[in-house]
């Protein structure tokens, strides 16, 4: 087994070889799940802990799926309304928590670098559900086995992002994920919604998104949080959406058989038009709901037997 | 009381100077340099070791009033004494402001009950530091204010500021600016490029520095006050300082340690003793800066020592509290650039002692006949590998935590007197 890691924090720190083992390992995943006996044990007598200090009812909803497919107890604590209010701070959170024994810790926070900094204090192994604009490493994942179950392959095809690259920590891990297994990346956004120095990551970037689209395998589009919309990085939605909405003229530039992707939740009409997203030929946008289970199984699963392997390897210098 | 150091590696920053000699203290004053020992002097055989102007700190905070749990005068004095800093010179961004004669008085009385070394005291230009009405600045200089700041906080209100500048210029009071255009470094926690798009954190362009410096410059045209930038990071904003020196205005430069030293890429995954203000800048910026300090553009380097408590840095990087400690870690942090070959020891001690003595009208600085005998006495070439927990600051938030480091004070002396002694 080729995966090593204790924690989940980020597509940086993963090998092409790794990300691989995720994705085949899933691909497994999706049948069970597609069965009507879908229980695994494979995190049977393990403890779960999904923390959202950030409200999200997909992911938090797709962890906990896993984890109760794979046989964890599993338990959700939405900080966003609890002890944090009352002044606790992250660590001590962390350490109350890691004090209750989980095996696993499923973190979204609205900083970055937050999710790294709690890693630290558990002995638990941690997956990262999203840090502010840092990363999003099963979102990612998922969208690789997307594109590898669509496309028949995740290298050497030309992946188009477009939209809110700059407060997008998906477009952080996919562009990383994606440059990892030797993709070309096109990055396309408003230059106010663009981060600084992308080129240097090896993407190609773009303000006009016909000619970003030019040739494209997949169209991977991006959420743009209502509080961006007005005045301060576009001028208005309907402005965005005659730009940078996703439609069926400009996606004619891209492949005739792209497909088209989004994180979700959708905002129709901004950034992504309705038909196009309801298409059943060319967008995957529900196959990637699907994927996400089977991919938080497959990490989730990996980190679980490396855990284990540690501790037998403790437990049995203790007997020697 | 007689002192006489022998056999000492003599740095001379006002000569840029470097040779073996002797030194006589006499009265605390440096009373000749290369004579015979006098009947009767404690004589210290300095083993070849460097003695130079003890260092002027320009920019330290201290925690009294208000947050003594993080530093006290006492625990700063020990620190700086450690350090070979001789001269502390306070910034007034304390819990309450220095922003009134009443308080100056309060802390000075302190500060000299309190420390090893001299201590000097900044007031705020503002009242409460607030940019909105200027503080009693003849009042503050009759009661030893050595110049004039808002520490971080700058004023965005360009009328109070002009009518602080020009009064401040009427009494010859010296202002220290932070110059950054606030606007675009709200909010901020990096410098804007690959770094911090990998790391996903707030940033901001280091042009906001070059604005910030452009505007207090066409202030200091206006009004002729005598003016400082605390810190100048960034290559982008030296052509500003190079044109303001150019035409004559009395303006000066300082930079942290800290910016001469490291990087934006050193945040690593997000190390919050890295986060300063201004942001940690590219290795370009950098090296910019030690040749601008060489040549001597930036005429100041400093600590920028900035005490923060265990709790206010143990939180995600965009929250967590700025600002590093560097009073026992700036001189071997500065031996890195001698070492690294960028400066010689003659500029780096004209940058850490001469220059901010002479900015602030004051005899030290200097190893002439004459100057008062602060001196440290330092082995460049000493490691040691830093643990924070060995410094004598209350707040151990050092950047160089565990890293390999040159450089040890043997001995500090203020006005004559041994302060320091590292007993090797």
């Amino acid at each position: 087994m080729s995966f090593r890691a204790r924690h989940l924090l980020g597509i940086e720190h993963l090998a092409p070889d790794e990300i691989r083992a995720v994705l085949d390992l899933a691909d497994r995943y999706v049948e069970l799940n597609r069965r009507t006996e879908k229980r695994s044990d494979v995190l049977a007598g393990m403890t779960q802990i999904n923390m959202f200090f950030e409200n999200s009812t997909r992911t938090q909803a797709s962890f906990e799926l896993a984890g109760k497919r794979l046989g964890a107890d599993v338990m959700n604590m939405s900080v966003a309304q609890s002890s944090v209010k009352k002044g606790e701070t992250l660590i001590d959170t962390a350490l109350t928590l890691n004090a209750m024994h989980p095996d696993l810790l499923v973190v979204r926070h609205g900083a970055s670098g937050a999710v790294n900094l709690l890693a630290e204090k558990v002995n638990c192994a941690v997956l990262n559900a999203g840090d502010g604009r840092h990363e999003h490493p099963t979102q990612a994942l998922l969208d690789a086995l997307t594109i590898r179950r669509a496309k028949g392959r995740i290298h050497r095809l030309t992946v188009a992002i477009c939209g809110d690259v700059q407060h997008s920590r998906v477009a952080r891990s996919n562009l990383i994920l994606l440059g990892k297994m030797e993709n070309r990346v096109r990055l396309i956004a408003p230059p106010t919604l663009m981060p600084s120095g992308v080129e240097e990551f090896g993407c190609e970037v773009y303000d006009d998104m016909k000619k970003g689209l030019e040739g494209a395998d997949v169209v991977m589009m991006l959420r743009l949080q209502k509080e961006r919309m007005d005045g301060g990085f576009i001028p208005s939605e309907r402005e965005y959406f005659h730009r940078y909405g996703l439609d069926a003229e400009k996606l004619a530039f891209a492949k005739p058989d792209a497909i088209v992707m989004h994180p979700g939740p959708m905002n129709r009409g901004v950034e992504i038009d309705g038909t196009i997203a309801d298409d059943i030929n060319r967008s995957v946008i529900q196959e990637q709901v699907e994927m996400g289970v089977a991919v938080r199984m497959a990490c989730m699963d990996l980190l679980a037997r490396n855990l284990r392997a540690e501790r037998g390897a403790r437990a049995t210098e203790v007997m020697a | 009381m007689t002192t006489y150091i022998t056999n000492a590696r003599l740095i001379d920053p006002e000569k840029l100077t470097e040779a073996t000699g002797s030194l006589l203290i006499v009265d605390g004053r440096i009373a000749e340099i290369g004579g015979p020992a006098p009947e009767g002097a404690t004589v210290i055989d300095a083993n070849g070791k460097c003695l130079a102007p003890g260092i002027v700190d320009m920019g330290v905070r201290i925690g009294e009033p208000g947050d003594r749990h993080k530093e006290s005068f006492r625990s700063a004095g020990l620190a700086a004494a450690a350090g070979g800093v001789t001269t502390i010179v306070a910034r007034p961004d304390t819990t309450p402001a220095i922003d009134t004669p009443e308080v100056l008085e309060f802390v000075t009385r302190r500060a000299r009950e309190a420390s090893p070394v001299r201590i000097l005291h900044m007031a705020a230009l503002t009242k409460g530091r607030e940019g909105r009405e200027m503080t009693e600045i003849g009042f503050l200089l009759d009661a030893g204010a050595v110049a004039f700041t808002d520490a971080e906080a700058v004023c965005t209100n360009t009328k109070v500021l002009n009518r602080a500048f020009t009064y401040a210029r009427s009494l010859g009071a010296l202002v220290i600016g932070h110059p950054q255009e606030p606007g675009l470094t709200a909010g901020s926690a990096v410098t804007k490029g690959k770094f911090a798009s990998l790391r996903g954190l707030p940033d901001v362009h280091p042009m906001a520095e070059r604005m910030g410096l452009d505007r207090d410059i066409a202030l200091v045209e206006m009004t002729g006050v005598r003016y400082h930038a605390d810190q100048v990071t960034s290559a982008r904003t030296l052509p500003a300082l190079e044109r303001a020196k150019a035409n004559g205005f009395d303006v000066t430069a300082g930079i942290s340690i800290h910016h001469l030293t490291l990087n934006e890429y050193d945040v690593g995954d997000y190390r919050t003793f890295f986060k300063v203000t201004p942001p940690l800048r590219s290795e370009e910026d950098r090296v910019a800066m030690v040749d601008a300090v060489a040549s001597g553009l930036i005429d100041i380097i400093c600590s920028m020592h900035t005490p923060q408590d265990e709790e206010s840095k143990r939180l995600p990087f965009e929250h967590a509290a700025s600002g590093a400690v560097g009073l026992e870690t700036l001189l071997p942090a500065a031996m890195r650039l001698y070492h690294q070959g960028g400066l010689t020891l003659p500029q780096l001690f004209r940058a850490l002692a001469l220059n901010p003595a002479k900015r602030l009208g004051l005899a030290q600085g200097r190893l002439s006949v004459g100057a008062p005998a602060d001196l440290v006495l330092f082995d460049p070439n000493a490691p040691f590998v830093m643990d924070r927990f060995a410094l004598r600051s209350k707040s151990k938030n050092t950047p160089f935590d565990g890293q390999r480091m040159e450089g040890r004070v043997i001995a500090t002396f203020v006005a004559g007197q041994k302060v320091f002694d590292a007993d090797l």
